[in-house]
């Protein structure tokens, strides 16, 4: 059997170790973009901190390829998929064959289109560890630059966080009102806000940049912006085309059924560049998480190999934090919030329909496993103790029998 | 494989797991020296309401969330049991976020910690289970 991946990161990581549990013989070609054995992607924004270093960011160990009985090509890059010959046709002409396909291509930066964006030329995006060396290079290079960063997502805080200490002054703009929109309520912006501002970082929010020239930025409200170093981090875009141009079918990421198959005979995808049935709210969504993306490329591996296997318990979750502060988010916010808030601390819960749909906690993040485990497993809260499991996540909430079976090793 | 289980209706609520535990973590060849005048951050955790309780720490799943959710590849699973490499860990708390169970915790360090099965401590046998005076805490095989 030739399995063949496109892509090397968590992803594809999944894959190869799906694969080796069952398959210990069959062929394994990993083709990959960028120059690098398999790194840690979240750990780029820590690498510009210099709180992780090339070495310790690997996301497995020095011989794992060979451990893994892996083919490893890196920096190659694949032009296109021949789906109905099973073979890929590399950027420079070499056709290689396959049995089994994973499309793996991850997400690429979002860059808007604004005016003048082409002619600011210190600009730069963070998604490789080659963004981070050249934003690292960069500030290097000319000490107290001040850095524009477009986008306060998660991409855009992490940089910003990142970047501080070497940066002379750093402002985000974002047209949302308050900051990282697609993880937080408002409320919960605000004390991350609040928080990221102690150290010494501006956000212009609920306005966005009309026009760009070389070091100057011209906002929509009016105000304006000068800058050494712009950030584009307005998002990212699900590498798809491969797919697409093979014949697959696309929505916004690439469509798979629940072995993470494709359209398209014998290719499977998982990852950034894949759209996952929301388990919360039933919609297909692209759920561009690390979590995930294991997930769909062991289910993606398993099902390559010939095991059946099943991934349908994706949900959006994220743990992040800023200096020091800590945030854990999971779920949707639909349906009806219980709030407490303190002083530097937050907790959301958002039920409907006896289920738990999300949370947003700041602060005290003990536990909160046992909340994502309920959001997920869609576990009906007249199962449970709601008083004790809305004071804190805990397994007291569970009934003894249920215990028995997550403790004791029962089977129920 | 043996694994840690929790007989609920056992446990006294005594927390003896808890400071042992945080004994056989601590490197240090005294019970009081290392936790005299300290706040005790223990791998298991009991928990207690009225006249239940019962002690919780890592299941060591055979589909593990935290491995499988892990940024930085710290968590791995080794000859069926999780172990945890600090030095890669960046503290991000994604496994914190995952665990089913609550059974992993912020260290003092900044990274996390959960239970080895005492496997890198003096102890080499999990000493919550050899120290508890019921048998609420066994280290066994159990049939699933």
């Amino acid at each position: 059997m030739k399995h063949m991946i496109i892509g090397n990161s968590t992803a594809a990581i999944g894959c190869i170790e799906a694969i080796r549990r069952i398959d210990d013989s069959g062929m394994i070609t990993v083709i990959s973009s960028e120059p690098y054995k398999t790194y840690s992607r979240p750990l780029i924004s820590y690498f510009l901190s210099e709180k992780t270093d090339e070495k310790k960011m690997k996301y497995r160990g020095e011989d794992f390829y060979k451990e893994m009985n892996c083919h490893f090509m890196p920096g190659k890059t694949v032009a296109a998929i021949n789906a109905k010959g099973h073979n890929i046709t590399l950027s420079n002409g070499s056709v290689l064959p396959y049995d089994k396909l994973l499309v793996a291509t991850g997400s690429r930066p979002f860059i808007p289109p604004i005016a003048g964006l082409d002619g600011v030329t210190n600009k730069y995006t963070l998604m490789t560890l080659d963004d981070s060396y050249a934003i690292k290079s960069a500030l290097n290079k000319q000490k107290g630059m001040q850095v524009l960063i477009l986008g306060a997502g998660l991409i855009g805080l992490k940089c910003a966080e990142g970047i501080t200490d070497k940066a002379g002054s750093v402002t985000v703009v974002d047209l949302a009102d308050h900051i990282l929109p697609s993880i937080l309520n408002g409320e919960a912006a605000a004390i991350v806000q609040s928080h990221i501002e102690k150290h010494g970082i501006r956000f212009i929010l609920g306005d966005s940049v009309k026009q760009f020239t070389a070091h100057h930025a011209v906002l929509s409200s009016g105000a304006s912006v000068e800058f050494d170093m712009l950030v584009v981090a307005a998002g990212v875009s699900p590498n798809v085309s491969l797919v697409a141009e093979a014949g697959g079918k696309i929505g916004r990421g690439i469509i798979t059924d629940k072995h993470q198959k494709t359209s398209l005979p014998d290719i499977y995808a998982a990852g950034d560049c894949t759209e996952s049935i929301d388990a919360v709210s039933g919609q297909s969504r692209i759920l561009a998480i690390l979590p995930n993306a294991y997930q769909q490329g062991e289910c993606a591996g398993t099902s390559m190999a010939g095991v059946e296997a099943v991934f349908k318990k994706a949900i959006a979750m994220n743990a992040i934090s800023f200096f020091g502060l800590h945030l854990l988010t999971a779920g949707n916010y639909d349906g009806e919030s219980h709030e407490t808030k303190g002083k530097d601390s937050y907790k959301l819960l958002v039920t409907q329909k006896n289920h738990l749909n999300g949370y947003i906690i700041i602060g005290d993040i003990a536990n909160a496993g046992i909340y994502t485990s309920i959001i997920k497993n869609r576990i009906p809260l007249d199962c449970l103790d709601f008083t004790l499991i809305k004071d804190k996540p805990q397994l007291m909430a569970f009934s003894q029998k249920e215990r028995k079976a997550m403790l004791g090793g029962v089977e129920i | 494989m043996k694994r840690v289980y929790v007989n609920e209706e056992w446990c006294l609520g005594c927390h003896l797991c808890e400071y042992y535990c945080a004994f056989a973590n601590s490197d240090k060849k005294d019970m009081v020296n290392a936790l005299k005048d300290i706040q005790i951050n223990p791998r298991i955790r009991v928990e207690e309401i009225g006249g239940v309780s019962f002690a919780v720490s890592c299941r060591h799943c055979e589909e593990p969330l935290c491995v499988k959710s892990c940024i930085t590849g710290s968590l791995v699973i080794k000859d069926g049991v999780i172990i945890f490499d600090k030095e890669k860990c960046i503290g991000c708390y994604t496994c914190i976020l995952n665990c089913p169970y609550g059974a992993i915790m912020p260290s003092e360090d900044g990274a996390v910690q959960k239970c080895e099965l005492c496997l890198k401590n003096a102890g080499g046998t999990p000493a919550c289970v050899a120290n508890c005076p019921n048998q609420a805490i066994v280290y066994e095989e159990r049939c699933k």
